[in-house]
């Protein structure tokens, strides 16, 4: 059997792991949720590389409707080529375009399907895909012809929140929440992004990550992603352990602050502590 | 066989079905889980929980089903009997030894230990640190020291000490706690509604093909308006008074409304509705509007939100001149229900926990007049206000 048990580029925590090979066994729907920037798009991409399958993945958008995943039918260009008498009109075949999900039951390996913020889309748009996310098949009208996948895909989705998602579309899929990761596996996934990193540097990037996290009120918590980027800006500018540790509190503000907070009122908020702080040190 | 386990997350109000428990009895069968109690939990989890405001309630379902079925974890057994006894071989002497013989042996000692572990461990419930303290346990009569003994840090497959369950990492994402923004806005997305208005510019490909095909094959291009966002609330901010303990909340939900919504208007006032309200709290005395003026102003098609924790002296509401920020010719209550008839689509929003209403009289009579349209500020009572919210009347 199938087992997916993280990448060297991807931490795989314990539970997730037993999500994904649940899903994988079992040949359901595995649905992800979690904070922003804590890499659900990216599993999708690290369970195809781990288990060497193809990946197909399907953005949604606000507007993106059920069917267009299925197939369309290009009504526009069909009456274009009846008004011009093209012959290829007589067939109306040639004007089915398949989607991504016909594209991963075509697909001579069961493939990795991420279906990538459902929850952008319209209420309606899961219930649409019941049917065909349990069976694997759906018909088209046009050619009455039913499409059926020859292996079942192993269906990642994600989701942010946006909209609650109906019942009878949660009930066929697994669920897993990614909890924010605790300062352990921080560590690991540091280690995987950048390995030979100096131990000091870690720790002090850690810390101060997890003290601005801290910070009550802030508007948008800075995730995983912007660790990373963080410390990226971090190396480039070549900037010392030292420098971070120097808890100057004139200088609360992290270096190069940009990278983790995204938000103009998180900065200020930051400056409102630094001089909060500064004051309780001249009063005392 | 994991049948109670289920009767009770259903009882604790987890909404799982059939489906899910026999998908996880499925998911057992094929063995994605076997033999550790630490991934069946989590592969539970997975089967069972949809929704991460769940999590907690599971955690806490599953600490109680499965309390004491996680041998391999468990602090009983994982006393490892040959360290106790090259411990005790150590410290003690041989006449020691011969006592605890005399004492009905070896065996019957450690068998009162794990009692005395046992016992130890549910007083601690829940608690991260067990053992280390018995100070007070047999062995401590045969000169070791037992705060040497530090059973529980033995070994690899203790790490998970506190059980993953038992930790309660989801605590905050259940929703009958209090809300921060992302919350708000979540739940104010229900209220979302869209319909088509304003200049055609959508290719309506549908009706291009009907009319098309109608008009004999020549084509006859159909246009539709856009989909926008329709909703148009006003929305009154109580401030001040007892309110300064909820003015946090209140400037989250107010923060989290504004890009939400295609009209958003927003006002204070003080404790009650009187003849007017403000728009900016700085210039309340100079920039007033009017109740009259703001009914002719928007329509029936506006939705109130009004936010108070309606909590003052009942004369506020139900005598001329009572409130506290200047003399009112009518009560509070008469211009109250002025706003609720001019507005059938209407809820208020109480910042103070809902078992705390019965206790407050002013808490009693807003809920009356609002006709039972007040709900808490959590993240269950915003979805039950705006399920009133889109409903008519």
């Amino acid at each position: 059997m199938l087992r997916f048990e993280g990448t060297d580029t991807y931490v795989a925590t314990q539970d997730l792991q037993v999500a994904v090979n649940a899903a994988i066994a079992l040949e359901r729907p595995l649905l992800v949720k979690g904070e922003p920037g804590t890499g659900k798009t990216i599993l999708a991409h690290e369970i195809a590389r781990g288990i060497a399958k193809d990946l197909i993945t399907w953005h949604i958008k606000s507007t993106t409707k059920a069917q267009q995943g299925l197939y369309e039918y290009d009504a526009v260009s069909r009456l274009r080529d009846g008004q011009l008498g093209d012959e290829r009109v007589h067939d109306i075949a040639n004007y089915i375009v398949p989607g991504k999900l016909w594209e991963a039951f075509e697909a001579p390996e069961a493939p990795v399907l991420l279906i990538d913020e459902i929850d952008k889309a319209d209420i309606e748009f899961p219930n649409d895909l019941l049917l065909e996310l349990d069976r694997m098949e759906f018909y088209v009208y046009e050619t009455r012809r039913t499409i059926r996948a020859r292996h079942r895909p192993i269906v990642i989705i994600t989701s942010n929140n946006e909209k609650e998602l109906p019942d009878a579309f949660l009930r066929r899929c697994f669920f897993h929440y990614i909890r924010f990761p605790d300062r352990e596996t921080m560590q690991r996934i540091i280690d995987v992004h950048f390995p030979g990193l100096k131990h000091e540097l870690v720790h002090e990037a850690l810390t101060i990550f997890y003290d601005t996290r801290q910070a009550p009120g802030l508007k948008k918590k800075p995730s995983t992603s912007e660790l990373l980027d963080w410390i990226k800006l971090l190396l480039v500018e070549d900037i010392s352990p030292e420098v971070l540790r120097t808890r100057d509190p004139a200088k609360l503000i992290p270096p190069l602050h940009g990278a983790l907070l995204k938000n103009e009122e998180d900065v200020h908020l930051f400056e409102r502590l630094a001089f909060l702080h500064r004051r309780e040190r001249s009063g005392s | 066989m994991f049948f109670s386990f289920f009767a009770e997350l259903r009882e604790a109000k987890v909404p799982v079905s059939l489906r899910e428990y026999l998908t996880l009895m499925e998911a057992m069968q094929k063995r994605v889980a076997a033999f550790d109690i630490e991934d069946f939990y989590f592969l539970a989890r997975t089967a069972l929980v949809k929704d991460e405001r769940h999590l907690d309630r599971f955690d806490r379902v599953f600490g109680h089903c499965f309390k004491g079925s996680e041998t391999p974890a468990d602090p009983q057994t994982a006393i490892p009997d040959q360290w106790l006894r090259k411990l005790a071989e150590r410290f003690l002497t041989d006449e020691e030894k011969q006592l605890i013989e005399a004492l009905g042996g070896w065996e019957q000692l450690m068998e009162s230990l794990r009692q005395r572990l046992a016992e130890q461990r549910s007083r601690h419930q829940g608690g991260g640190k067990w053992i280390g303290t018995a100070g007070t346990s047999p062995f401590g009569a045969y000169g070791y020291n037992p705060e040497g003994v530090r059973v529980g840090q033995q070994g690899g497959r203790n790490r998970s000490a506190v059980k993953v369950w038992d930790r309660r990492e989801f605590r905050n994402l259940d929703d009958t706690v209090e809300l921060g923004t992302r919350n708000i806005k979540l739940a104010l997305r229900r209220l979302r509604q869209f319909a088509r208005e304003g200049a055609a510019e959508e290719l309506d490909l549908g009706g291009t093909v009907k009319s098309t095909a109608h008009n004999a094959g020549w084509l006859d291009l159909k246009l539709v308006p856009e989909r926008h966002n329709v909703v148009k609330l006003l929305l009154f901010l109580d401030v001040g008074g007892s309110m300064e303990d909820h003015v946090r909340v209140c400037e989250e939900l107010f923060s989290a409304t504004r890009s939400e919504f295609k009209h958003l208007i927003h006002f204070y006032f003080h404790n009650c509705i009187y003849e007017s309200v403000w728009r900016d709290s700085r210039r309340r005395h100079v920039e007033q509007v009017p109740i009259i003026e703001l009914i002719r102003t928007y329509d029936r098609s506006y939705r109130i939100v009004l936010v108070g924790d309606a909590s003052m002296s009942p004369y506020e509401i139900e005598k001329e001149g009572g409130s506290v920020e200047r003399w009112n010719d009518e009560p509070g209550e008469v211009w109250l229900r002025r706003l609720f008839e001019a507005y059938p689509r209407a809820v208020w929003l109480n910042p103070v926990p809902e078992k705390y209403w019965a206790g407050t009289t002013s808490i009693a009579m807003i809920r009356r007049i609002a006709e039972n349209r007040m709900f808490p500020l959590t993240l269950d009572g915003l979805d039950r206000a705006m399920r009133r919210l889109k409903r008519r009347g």
